[in-house]
């Protein structure tokens, strides 16, 4: 933060004219997920902008409509497995590759961080032709099967960047003091690197909660998750129970990225006081 | 000695032996193996395995022209897109550099809100917004402005609206950083010579964000080259691009090894642009972690 603030006083140039194009471009950003909001709380029985008046109507059609709230539910349940799972395996993927000694660490890197980098479409459709088979599309254990493998690479990133971050010589001192390398993992380790985890854990999460074109391809009739149910009705109706929709899944991740700039606000402010402590006892 | 044990004692608290090592990278390894690589490998190869071994559907793709056409027009759009959002990107990621932390932290959540919301409720907002009856042609017509509501939905320009919106946010984070991660004393310097604000940032803080600018472009190219979401949305039929292409050919036409074919065609591009730039992409920088 300091940084940036000398940089602020540093970085001369045309001040005004930049804010001139990143204010407009900062309400692009932001607009379109936000007027959906309104528009949700319309009575009317189709896209009104601004409501004339407000009303839940669409709020309580949505939780009466079939199949909403079991593709939420569904969504959720997906979600709720695939992020532990990603954050556990690819959290021990990035102390293998931080701490390891892998020959070829580069490729091995590239390997697994490969599914951000290969087109979503292309894996979809793999991952339909390989389901289908095993009798999984439409499949809790089938989406479970297809999220994790999109998701891990998530965590996994966020925490090896912690780890190269982090100084292992307090995992030398916990274990010259007699602690077993679990526990000094467990003891010492995990807990510097917690906000990290979490943030694996929330990006593990949205992914999957958020992924549409895998889902387009597995889901079935009776078994869709949110986002499937969405595209369908995208193509089918515009009515205002999709922006309510839309409105509880942008909260669902407002909160989630909430959380995280929280929990690294609050963690970081930790290792400031920490260093500063340091400094000042030297 | 003493120093001995310790240097021992350090590599074996640092570094993970190789049983370690492999206890560790096993899960991992396993879950990518077998649900991502199997998978991604079985449907690529099946553009080989056409009554045996056999490269015919790469001939029958070359001559069809509507795939040339296709594939031309996913180019052309994701030079659009990337270049739209380059030019919104970077003063957006110079004034969030200079500005108080306060400022630049609240405009950094605006910019991850989006990144993290579902592309499909971005692209959903975009036909709100952009329908015939929509709220930008009901404000337009509402006010006298136009007679006729504007056709947006349905078009390429709807696409293109709809992609840089949603790719926007990887453009800004790698170019903020880059920024951001300027020594502060080479603009100091430079105006100290007498530079001119103008020419300190065209000859020293323009050419140090390059490496930020060149990661923004690779991962928005890319991206936009595979988008299936938002052109299946906001397109209509005359704006296929190549996701929507192997969709047709796999899903509505069953022709499993020309999907598969124009699949391998997109991924080869896609690394062969990743490998280009190589290390200078960094992933963390993208998640902006």
């Amino acid at each position: 933060m300091a940084g940036t603030q000398r940089i602020a006083r540093t970085l001369r140039g045309p001040r005004l004219s930049s804010w001139l194009v990143a204010v407009p471009v900062l309400i692009f950003l932001i607009l379109p997920t936000l007027i959906i909001v309104p528009i949700s709380f319309t009575p009317v029985d189709h896209l009104q902008f601004p409501p004339q008046s407000l009303s839940l109507r669409w709020y309580e059609e949505l939780f009466q409509q079939a199949g909403w709230l079991d593709a939420a539910l569904f969504s959720l349940k997906i979600a709720l497995i695939v992020a532990p799972v990603a954050t556990i395996v690819g959290g021990l993927g990035a102390l293998a590759v931080v701490r390891g000694a892998l020959p070829h660490a580069s490729l091995v890197t590239g390997l697994l961080a490969a599914p951000l980098i290969v087109p979503a479409i292309i894996y979809a459709i793999a991952v339909l032709l390989f389901l289908g088979p095993l009798h999984l599309t439409g499949t809790l254990p089938g989406f479970v099967l297809a999220h994790a493998a999109i998701a891990v690479p998530y965590p996994y990133i966020v925490v090896s960047a912690a780890l190269y971050r982090y100084d292992a010589d307090l995992d030398l001192a916990a274990m010259s003091c007699g602690a077993s390398r679990l526990r000094t993992l467990w003891h010492v380790t995990l807990p510097n690197i917690a906000a990290s985890v979490f943030t694996g854990l929330l990006l593990a999460f949205l992914t999957s909660f958020d992924d549409a074109t895998i889902s387009f391809f597995i889901s079935s009739v009776s078994e869709e998750s949110l986002p499937r149910k969405m595209f369908d009705n995208i193509e089918f109706a515009i009515s205002p129970v999709l922006a309510a929709v839309a409105t509880l899944l942008t909260l669902v991740t407002l909160c989630g990225v909430g959380l995280a700039i929280g929990v690294q606000v609050v963690s970081s402010r930790r290792r400031r006081v920490r260093i500063t402590e340091e400094v000042e006892m030297a | 000695m003493a120093a001995a044990q310790a240097g021992r004692g350090s590599r074996s608290a640092r570094v993970y032996g190789p049983s370690l090592t492999a206890v560790c990278l096993a899960p991992m390894t396993v879950l990518l193996g077998v649900l991502f690589y199997l998978p991604v490998g079985a449907f690529l190869a099946r553009s080989f395995l056409v009554d045996g071994f056999s490269t015919d559907v790469y001939a029958d793709l070359a001559s069809r022209p509507i795939f040339l056409l296709i594939f031309l027009r996913t180019f052309r759009t994701g030079i659009i897109v990337t270049l739209v959002a380059l030019v919104l990107a970077y003063p957006l990621a110079y004034a969030m550099a200079r500005a108080r932390p306060i400022v630049a932290g609240v405009a950094t959540a605006i910019v991850l809100l989006p990144l993290w919301t579902s592309v499909l409720v971005r692209s959903y907002a975009w036909t709100v917004l952009l329908d015939d009856r929509g709220v930008i042609n009901d404000i337009l017509v509402g006010s006298g402005l136009l007679h006729a509501p504007l056709r947006i939905l349905y078009t390429e320009t709807a696409v293109w609206i709809g992609m840089v919106h949603i790719l926007l946010p990887l453009m800004v984070l790698p170019i903020y950083s880059a920024l951001r991660a300027i020594p502060t004393d080479l603009p100091q310097a430079a105006s100290g010579l007498g530079a001119s604000p103008r020419a300190v940032l065209r000859h020293v803080v323009l050419p140090l964000s390059l490496p930020g600018v060149f990661a923004g472009v690779v991962i928005v190219f890319i991206s936009a080259l595979g988008f299936f979401v938002t052109p299946a949305i906001l397109g209509g039929p005359k704006t296929l691009m190549i996701s929507t292409l192997i969709t047709q050919q796999a899903t509505s036409l069953l022709d499993w090894p020309v999907a598969s074919a124009i699949a391998l065609v997109l991924l080869v591009i896609t690394m062969a642009i990743v490998m280009a730039v190589g290390r200078s992409l960094s992933i963390e920088r993208l998640l902006s972690i």
